[in-house]
């Protein structure tokens, strides 16, 4: 069993196997999770979607954990797998360089195109010294992605992780499917997983 | 899983505007070459810039060799060409389900985006279906695994390889790290004001920024009960956040200095024959490394920085300045910091523009990157405890 598990898309979510009322769909669904689950962040609204997407998720895990928050820790790690890797923000900040004559490049819009900045996001959030990594796979395969949170126990500091599939392709079309899990519950992270 | 065993290297490569192989590689830097050059009207940028870039006719000349150039984009034929080069050394049978591929990259086709490039399936641009294309060249059976952790997946790659050799799962990891630069990225780094307008100046009093560079380098790992005393050994690696700042490194060095304190474990600083640090150049990082390594108390370790050679080669950085710091120990050699003439970051630091010799046989990486993300890797020649 996982500790906590939450899986967030466009029109559904869903914390520890309960679904969550909401009134909006897509990017605005993440507003509306911000709104009602957060509220004291307003650092969220520069985020790239990938980022918004894996901050709201965390939040919701992190609530239901209960534990004390935003102390520091160095023995939790985040760990994020996906298929478009940083997509969106790409997609973003091209936009802002494709026309000579309307050539903007943006600071605030390229640092989002790396797919490691939500797990950052995360980090700051909540003082986690920790290991943050991400990893592309060509498709989301859960068997892989319990194997390589496994291997991510070998770090003798890691006791657990803030982990799972985080993918989004545009501001409106993506998928959480997160947990936290315990470094004594890493048999069952793949049966949990599919 | 765990156990006592060790993680060998076995064969690399390196492919950069300096040679396509890692003894030319070696043979340029040790002699101070560069080729970093300015740029203007590239990539119809507005800006000039200074870059490291390959010469593209070169690398399809290669790779003409191998396969059709017109299957492959650039920086898939440089992905594939370094990783021939390495297996060619071995006896490694890629089609082996034993065999994994780890690829390092931040990002890799990202030129697809243009609405200009019409030669490939936009579908290129996601970073696992870049790598499948290596995987199936060599007709490898199993999924690539991509780190895409900023500035730092390089060394994340290794760690990764690591892993996935002492879970025992696989006997060999092919670690393959490369970016090529684009107006895409040229462009970004110029809006964060973090390009220099000369050649890069690391640790210097008057640095004022980085260099890109493309390049591919690979590294290959495998497992052994004990290494032999010419075999370079993967120790101990962590990976750290600063959980400070997504663009600006910690003004403490927090992760990084937690990086280095885990890769350090119980060894005598004195054992370590230098740090190869990022060393990129800019105001705060170089700043930061020197307040990491002190906090570490590795103050009294040489430190060298290889970004004056090749400017910041990102995905490629972590495995192409491992392998130049394994021919370096193995010639009794510290290698010069190019660019670095007079100490600019508070903290000493043991640095020097002429290449040192050195008797000692153990060196550590370190790297960081957006995301506030921090790495370090121990490395050992021989079979000595680590």
């Amino acid at each position: 069993m996982l500790n906590h598990k939450v899986i967030i898309t466009p029109n559904e979510v869903i914390l520890d196997g309960k679904t969550l009322d909401h009134n909006e769909q897509g990017g605005a669904l993440l507003t509306e999770l911000y709104r009602t689950y957060v509220g004291d962040y307003p650092k969220f609204f520069k985020m790239d979607t990938l980022s918004k997407l894996g901050l709201v998720a965390s939040e919701l895990l992190l609530q239901a954990e209960g534990e004390p928050r935003f102390e520091a820790r160095e023995d939790r790690a985040v760990v994020f797998f996906n298929r478009s890797a940083s997509l969106q923000a790409d997609t973003a900040y091209q936009a802002t360089i494709q026309e000579p004559e309307n050539f903007f490049p943006s600071p605030a819009a390229f640092v989002y195109t790396l797919p490691n900045i939500v797990t950052g996001e995360i980090a700051i959030r909540n003082k986690y010294y920790g290991e943050t990594s991400f990893i592309v796979l060509p498709e989301n395969d859960p068997k892989i992605m319990a194997q390589q949170l496994q291997l991510a126990f070998l770090d003798t500091m890691t006791q657990s992780i803030l982990g799972g599939w985080l993918d989004c392709t545009d501001e409106n079309h993506f998928e959480a499917h997160l947990f936290l899990i315990d470094k004594q519950q890493f048999d069952t992270i793949e049966s949990s997983l599919l | 899983m765990g156990g006592k065993s060790m993680i060998v290297s076995v064969a690399n490569n390196i492919i950069s505007p300096l040679g396509m192989t890692t003894a030319e590689n070696y043979a340029a830097v040790k002699a101070g070459k560069s080729e970093l050059r300015r740029y203007e009207g590239h990539w119809d940028l507005p800006e000039p810039f200074v870059a490291s870039l390959m010469q593209r006719d070169k690398v399809e000349q290669a790779f003409a060799a191998l396969a059709d150039n017109e299957r492959y984009t650039f920086f898939e034929k440089m992905i594939i060409l370094s990783a021939a080069n390495a297996l060619y050394q071995t006896h490694i049978d890629p089609t082996s389900d034993k065999v994994l591929f780890i690829l390092s990259t931040t990002k890799g086709n990202v030129f697809l985006l243009d609405k200009r490039e019409t030669g490939f399936p936009k579908e290129r641009v996601l970073l696992g279906v870049a790598a499948r294309q290596m995987t199936e060249f060599f007709h490898n059976p199993n999924t690539p695994i991509v780190v895409s952790n900023a500035c730092i997946s390089g060394v994340c790659a290794q760690i990764e390889a690591m892993r996935n050799l002492e879970g025992g799962r696989f006997d060999y990891v092919v670690t393959v790290g490369c970016d090529v630069q684009s107006a895409f990225i040229v462009s970004g780094f110029q809006s964060f004001k973090a390009l220099s307008p000369e050649p890069c100046k690391p640790f210097d009093a008057n640095r004022c920024g980085l260099n890109l560079g493309d390049a591919a380098a690979t590294i290959i790992y495998t497992r052994k009960e004990k290494a032999d005393e010419n075999e370079w050994v993967a120790c101990r690696g962590a990976i750290r956040n600063d959980a400070n700042h997504i663009s600006g490194p910690s003004r403490v060095g927090e992760g990084s200095y937690r990086a280095l304190r885990y890769a350090i474990g119980a060894i005598d600083p004195d054992k370590i024959a230098f740090i190869n640090t990022h060393g990129t150049a800019t105001m705060y990082n170089d700043e930061m490394e020197s307040v990491a390594i002190e906090r570490a108390g590795l103050a009294t370790v040489p430190v060298n920085g290889l970004k004056g050679y090749y400017g910041h080669t990102m995905g490629a950085a972590g495995i192409l300045e491992t392998i130049l710091s394994m021919y370096a120990i193995d010639e009794h050699n510290i290698l010069a910091t190019k660019g670095f003439e007079t100490l600019g970051v508070t903290h000493p630091l043991m640095l020097s523009n002429q290449n040192q010799t050195t008797d000692k046989r153990m060196f550590i990486k370190l790297l960081s990157g957006f995301g506030g993300c921090n790495a370090a890797l121990l490395f050992a020649k021989g079979g000595a405890p680590c």
